[in-house]
């Protein structure tokens, strides 16, 4: 049906296209190094946050397997706190900020009808930051006195008077990738601002783009609040003065970092929302349900988490009329949250559903990011959170929204695009293999955790009470299978990339979007003359409608 | 293991009556409900919220499932195009925004009552955290001691250790010297710390609180039963978060009397003792005593240190002023090493020194006396 239209409008732009040689890709190495190209750019933020995943995880595993049982069996209490601090920047900065990063350099353009970014040449040096960043984090590891150990948050004093050397390196690395953070976030505004093609309103424009909108002004707020927190920790450590340290104020540390904090929380799962709002009407064969709040409440969240980061100090002797404000701020956020939730089960009803690779991970997505929510609304409310504070509850939570949340929302936008990309189908037995392997290893890793949480057991220690063995030899055999089931999807890609099936112009055939008007596999160059009006209005919102 | 799973799901059941709850084992699957009114509010407030949470999680998850089972391209459902309905979406946006002031009445109340502090307390505990021990002062008593892990524990607890974690009585929740309160009278602490955020936390009384230097934080608490309470440091403070327990014994107001002039008395006992001889089976008696609740944490029983983290004892080369400046004054080099001349008396000091230079393979023969200790403060 609308298929054969779509297919053959876009072979005339295809063709157009591959007339011209020499708007190729570069030969050689130097392509991927010189690349100024989205779609080379974004490749390269997905493989640079697959090794960050890989790098993290086996971070992750060697926690989990010291936390087999209780007692010291593998390393030294000083490295597990090495481990715990390095994996929690790794996941961060190098595993999930790269990737959603990668998946709007592919897709924004793609989405809004523009030819490239904004800032090409900007884009590939955003990028290319990235890598020596991540080599100088890692390499803490063989510094003097050993990586940093005083937890990402890095608290002064532990991180100022009593930090080893790296905590300078690691600042030096935050540094880089928050310059690089800040550079791309503004060239995805700039490029949905500007280069949108004529005839789309911003009101037309996909979820996921609007998601990455709203996205980027908040990392324009937030990179430049983590830098100035991280500054004034080297400028205690080297130059005497004594914000934090030495008479100095350290809980003013932790209102600067949360300040920051809590918006990269938000940071990391905006963009993963728009995902989930492209995947599920897609695989419900239904326009979105209530389209526009779902844009409303990503903007309401966004506000609110620029007034709730004390929260993460309810137990630093804040006074009462201040716990009272930033519990309130915090709950609010449920109702936001809860619209979009709402929303997508909504778009669910009624629909006629496919359950695809895609479409697994985001309903995983959607149950699982909402038990999350719910473990977050219980650590809003202080009195609760003054024994929740600081245990394996809070590590729980936030691993359902940040394993179960942004990371399943990068596999549903990888599985959904990937047809897009390489031009190929991916092995959908396969893809169902890894999907149901990750969704209960990572339940059984990460449920237990709230009971050992409840039960007593304080976040980052090496070694625990026998009373908490049961649970935590649960979460490392579940940790296991989590990890060793990503190396399924590492083959998956390289199999889907090398000899799969060649993919249609709309593999799903509920997919809506400019992306998929173009050919399979895509041209080196897209849009270089705009979408048409036509194009536009029937991949826009109105597309479902008969 | 699923013999404790059982009990898991029966105690999420019955907890939602506190009578029940409140005989349950101090560390099982659920916060535990405590013995404070501060724990008490947390209990409820977290089944409260639980429940809350069950409740719209049934509901969300039900529909869901409904169209997952029903609304299936496969069973030959077709695509409804609805896409908005005003109504719906103001309800839903109403509904949660009433559950959430229902359940922020009761919290707000709590966290009123959990931060109300008393004019004036019957007993008053200046907490101090420490790497890695607890310093607990009684300033109306004059009582002042540490509180470290447990040796057991500590044993227990090394890389390569012969002991099992099984074999230590309460493994990493045991201490040398409790905290002891007084059942039914009002508890102040005045928690700070000495070097790096901690947080004093001990679950059956129902909050933590951070130990933050240069800043005071009051929490004050009634405990209502007879009994010992365990918690550990909850915040992040180095290589020795684990191994900070606290232990509270919560005593009648009697017995917590009589502890009082049993400290008192132990206290001018050593300071008698102070007056003693000295000679170098005291000081390495005494000294091991002091290694092992101060020293071995970072330099480890065996005086081999951690590599490239806390350097050998065993074998080094320092001379004997060097080392009783490191021991009072803490190093400039490597500040991890306290200064303990505030913490230790000059004879502890001298005993510790002459220990770590004639244990294990160092015999140097030196006996150091408590005066060159006070000379070198």
């Amino acid at each position: 049906m609308q298929n054969t239209a779509a297919g053959a409008s876009i072979d005339h732009v295809g063709h157009a296209h591959d007339d011209h040689a020499h708007h190729g890709p570069r030969k050689g190495w130097l392509r991927w190094l010189l690349t100024v190209n989205h779609k080379d750019v974004g490749t390269m933020y997905l493989v640079l946050s697959l090794v960050g995943l890989m790098v993290g995880g086996i971070m992750a595993l060697m926690i989990r397997a010291e936390l087999f049982q209780p007692g010291m069996q593998l390393m030294q209490p000083q490295f597990f706190n090495e481990l715990t601090t390095m994996h929690g920047l790794t996941m961060i900065f190098l595993a999930i900020m790269p990737a959603l990063t990668g998946l709007a350099n592919w897709m924004v353009p793609l989405q809004v009808g523009a030819d490239d970014m904004y800032w090409p040449r900007v884009n590939n040096w955003a990028f290319w930051a990235m890598p020596p960043a991540a080599l100088i984090l890692w390499s803490t590891f063989f510094m003097h006195g050993g990586a940093p150990a005083g937890g990402w948050t890095f608290y002064p004093p532990l991180s100022t008077t009593y930090g080893p050397e790296s905590i300078d390196w690691m600042i030096v690395a935050i540094h880089i990738m928050g310059i690089s953070s800040f550079f791309g976030a503004l060239n995805i505004i700039l490029t949905i601002l500007k280069l949108r093609t004529p005839g789309m309103k911003l009101m037309d424009m996909p979820l996921f783009t609007w998601s990455w909108l709203i996205t980027g002004f908040l990392l324009l707020l937030a990179m430049p609040t983590l830098a100035i927190a991280a500054t004034m920790v080297l400028s205690d450590r080297h130059w005497g003065t004594h914000f934090f340290a030495a008479n100095g104020d350290p809980v003013l540390f932790q209102h600067i970092f949360w300040f920051f904090g809590h918006p990269e929380v938000y940071i990391m799962i905006l963009p993963a929302f728009g995902v989930i709002s492209e995947v599920v009407p897609a695989f419900a064969r239904k326009p979105i349900f209530g389209r526009k709040s779902m844009i409303y409440a990503i903007a309401a969240i966004t506000f609110m988490s620029t007034i709730v980061w004390a929260h993460h100090m309810f137990t630093v002797g804040l006074p009462v009329w201040g716990q009272l404000f930033f519990m309130y701020s915090t709950m609010l956020i449920s109702i936001p949250t809860g619209i979009k939730i709402f929303n997508w089960v909504a778009t669910m009803w009624r629909g006629s559903m496919t359950f695809e690779a895609p479409m697994l991970w985001a309903i995983a997505f959607i149950i699982l990011f909402t038990i999350g929510g719910f473990s977050g609304l219980m650590l809003a409310d202080v009195p609760a959170d003054y024994q929740y504070q600081d245990t394996y509850f809070v590590v729980a939570h936030f691993h359902y929204v940040l394993v179960s949340g942004a990371l399943f929302a990068i596999f549903a936008g990888v599985y959904y695009w990937l047809p897009k990309w390489s031009g190929r189908m991916y092995n959908e037995r396969l893809a169902q293999w890894h999907f149901w392997l990750s969704v209960i290893s990572m339940n059984v890793t990460f449920f237990p955790m709230h009971f050992a949480g409840l039960a007593g057991m304080p976040r980052r220690i090496p070694d625990y009470a026998i009373q908490f063995t049961d649970f935590n030899m649960i979460s490392s055999v579940g940790a296991f299978v989590f990890g060793f089931s990503q190396l399924l999807f590492i083959w998956l890609l390289i199999q889907t990339i090398r000899s799969g099936k060649p993919a249609p112009v709309r593999p799903w055939d509920g997919a809506r979007g400019l992306e998929w008007v173009l050919p399979s596999p895509m041209p080196y160059h897209t849009f270089t003359t705009p979408p048409t009006a036509k194009q536009i209005h029937d991949e826009g919102p109105q597309a479902y409608e008969k | 293991m699923v013999k404790r799973l059982i009990p898991l799901a029966l105690t999420l059941i019955t907890s939602i009556t506190p009578a029940i709850a409140a005989e349950q084992d101090p560390f099982s699957y659920n916060m535990p409900y405590g013995v404070t009114s501060t724990s008490y509010d947390a209990f409820d407030l977290h089944m409260l919220l639980f429940w809350v949470c069950v409740l719209i999680g049934v509901g969300v998850f039900g529909v869901m499932a409904w169209s997952l089972i029903r609304h299936r391209r496969s069973r030959g459902a077709v695509a409804a195009q609805f896409h908005e309905h005003t109504t719906i979406e103001i309800i839903w946006t109403l509904v949660p925004a009433l559950i959430l002031i229902a359940v922020a009445v009761p919290a707000t109340m709590a966290l009123v009552a959990a931060n109300a502090q008393p004019p004036k307390p019957d007993v008053i505990v200046d907490v101090h955290g420490s790497q890695w021990k607890w310093h607990y002062k009684y300033p109306d008593q004059d009582i002042a001691f540490f509180s470290n892990l447990a040796t057991s524990s500590r044993d227990a607890s090394q890389l390569g250790a012969k002991e099992s974690p099984a074999s230590a009585p309460y493994y990493l929740l045991n201490v040398d010297h409790p905290m002891v309160v007084p059942v039914g009278k009002t508890v102040q602490i005045r928690v700070t710390s000495d070097d790096v955020i901690h947080s004093w936390w001990v679950p059956q009384l129902g909050f933590k609180t951070d130990a933050i230097p240069g800043k005071i934080n009051n929490m004050t608490f009634v405990v209502k039963k007879a009994g010992t309470y365990r918690g550990q440091c909850a915040e992040l403070c180095g290589a020795g978060h684990a191994f900070m327990p606290i232990v509270v014994k919560a005593v009648t107001p009697a017995a917590f009397a009589e502890w009082v002039n049993k400290e008192k008395a132990a206290a001018a006992a050593s300071k008698a003792e102070a007056a003693g001889p000295w000679d170098m089976k005291t000081a390495m008696a005494q000294g091991e005593k002091v290694y092992g609740s101060i020293c071995a944490a970072c330099h480890q029983a065996n005086g081999q240190g951690i590599k490239g983290t806390f350097p050998a004892l065993d074998g080094m080369k320092l001379s004997v002023k060097d080392h009783i400046h490191i021991v009072v004054h803490g190093s400039k080099k490597n500040p991890v090493m306290q200064a303990y001349g505030k913490q230790l008396s000059d004879r502890d000091i001298a005993a510790v020194i002459t220990y770590e230079r004639n244990a294990w393979s160092n015999h140097t023969g030196d006996l150091i006396t408590p005066k060159e200790v006070e000379a070198a403060r």
